[in-house]
């Protein structure tokens, strides 16, 4: 069973130890996806495998046989740009652009659990619904660093989003 | 890294026949593993994949839960049960590592990770007993900030650093594991090692022992549990200290306590001195500075971490007035 990448199959690497990183950007040519530390310890990598956010660094591709991999490439539609794109334009999320896929790959797969109701560090209730405070997406995007500094920009785009009921994240 | 052939087990036999007989390794969510695979600390030969391994949460017969290993992080703090009756649970693995990190990271996996010692992973120049048994350890008048202040040995000073295994010390869970004699139950306080000359042996489990489930007990009292963490930044980053910890408070007085410390030892610290000194007394703060100065008397700081012996007191003890004061 091959991934299923943006919608299309893409073989298994023959060699185990490829990263899901490394098949998206050397084999598949998809060089949107970042690498960084290549460590798990800037997020600039970060992908959704059936709607959750994880670290394609440290993910082992043939782990993922038979997922739903997307990438910031897939995130558009004919429709025009994913409303997180949109979101990180008007409200300058970026400068540089590097951390920029990582980045609203984690965001779209935060606002999913956050509909869950999957409580933060710095939620003061384990149990109330999420409240969209900034403290509260700082701490839910804490694992996507922006060496340009441009955090505040992205948590305004983030929150711009979360808080318009009529777009679907 | 180097070459290794990759195996996906459908089931706990299937898993430790794959294991046997072969330098191989247990692959969950691979964050901490690809990593130190890719740094050649570990170079298994085999890895054998037991996320298809049971995942499921459920009540056990005792009114307990049962975890089943291959459960991810983000399942198990956002799971009802854990939020209502082990807020502690929930707090501490929410307090580590990323979102991406913890929809990956299993919670077997969780339990096995190794330290983040920077000697442990640097293989080109440093001296470290855990990696290379007998070769010395470059901690000791090194970069030893967040290093071990109780339980080390002049072998080795190195942390454990997961926040979930605190909770679960604290919460009395038991470790369900199975092997080539069998499956067979272990307290969780009873999984890892203090250093002493074989720092390279993290655990007591035996060779190719798989681990299939957490339990934790019912534990009324839980439901007023919390955990503390302080670290150098407010958000991803491992603990300097930390604190999880339960009460029963009956008539202003404890009548139970629940205590671990993470950040301070080579295993999570289960506090039986700290939860000694406040059984049956009152909840005062007096009373809490006296459980801290009970379990930190035998703390023994290095060249750089000579201030996590105040910030352990200070953190149990805040952590302490917080549960008295209501919060969870």
């Amino acid at each position: 069973m091959p991934l299923i990448i943006n919608g299309s199959p893409a073989p298994i690497p023959h060699d185990p130890r490829v990263s899901l990183l490394d098949l998206l950007r050397e084999s598949l040519h998809l060089p949107g996806t970042k690498k960084g530390c290549d460590q798990g310890a800037c997020g600039a990598c970060t992908v959704l495998v059936d709607g959750e956010r994880i670290l394609s660094c440290l993910a082992l591709a043939v782990q993922y046989e038979g997922r739903e991999i997307t990438t910031v490439e897939g995130l558009a539609s004919e429709n025009g740009l994913h409303p997180m794109q949109e979101a990180f334009i008007v409200h300058d999320g970026f400068q540089c652009g590097y951390c920029t896929p990582g980045q609203i790959c984690s965001a779209i797969g935060m606002a999913a659990e956050v509909r869950r109701g999957v409580p933060s560090h710095v939620s003061a209730d384990l149990t109330a619904d999420v409240a969209l405070t900034r403290e509260e997406l700082q701490e839910r995007m804490s694992g996507n660093l922006c060496r340009c500094g441009a955090h505040n920009g992205i948590i305004d785009a983030i929150r711009d989003v979360l808080e318009t009921p009529e777009t679907a994240v | 890294m180097n070459p290794f052939s990759y195996v996906r087990a459908v089931d706990s036999a299937d898993a430790l026949r794959h294991r046997a007989g072969h330098e191989a390794a247990y692959l969950g969510g691979g964050t901490n593993l690809v990593d130190l695979m890719r740094e050649t600390v570990a170079r298994p030969e085999k890895l054998v994949d037991i996320t298809g391994l049971s995942s499921a949460i459920t009540q056990s017969d005792d009114g307990g839960l049962l975890i089943g290993a291959a459960a991810r992080n983000t399942a198990l703090a956002e799971h009802q049960a854990v939020r209502t009756r082990y807020p502690v649970l929930a707090r501490a693995i929410l307090a580590g590592a990323s979102g991406q990190i913890r929809n990956m990271a299993t919670v077997g996996g969780n339990l096995l990770q190794r330290t983040r010692c920077a000697y442990f992973y640097d293989t080109d120049g440093s001296y470290c007993n855990k990696r290379r048994p007998a070769s010395g350890c470059d901690a000791l008048e090194g970069f030893n900030r967040n290093h071990a202040i109780l339980g080390a040995s002049p072998a080795c000073v190195a942390t454990h650093p997961s926040d979930m295994c605190v909770a679960l010390a604290a919460l009395d869970a038991t470790v369900h594991v199975e092997g080539k004699a069998g499956p067979r139950t272990l307290p969780l306080i009873d999984l890892h090692r203090l250093p002493g000359d074989h720092p390279d042996i993290d655990t007591t489990l035996d060779q190719g022992e798989l681990i299939t489930a957490i339990a934790l007990p019912p534990l009324a009292f839980a439901s007023r549990s919390t955990y503390r963490k302080v670290r150098d930044r407010s958000s991803y980053a491992f603990a300097l200290i930390s604190v999880a910890a339960a009460l029963k408070i009956e008539d202003g007085r404890i009548s139970d306590a629940r205590i671990a410390l993470g950040g301070v030892a080579h295993k999570p610290w289960r506090a039986f001195k700290a939860e000694a000194a406040l059984q049956g007394n009152e909840a005062t703060e007096p009373l809490f500075r006296a459980a801290a100065m009970a379990e930190l008397a035998d703390a023994q700081s290095l060249s750089q971490n000579g201030f996590k012996i105040e910030l352990a007191k200070r953190t149990l003890i805040a952590t302490l007035a917080d549960l008295v004061g209501g919060a969870s």
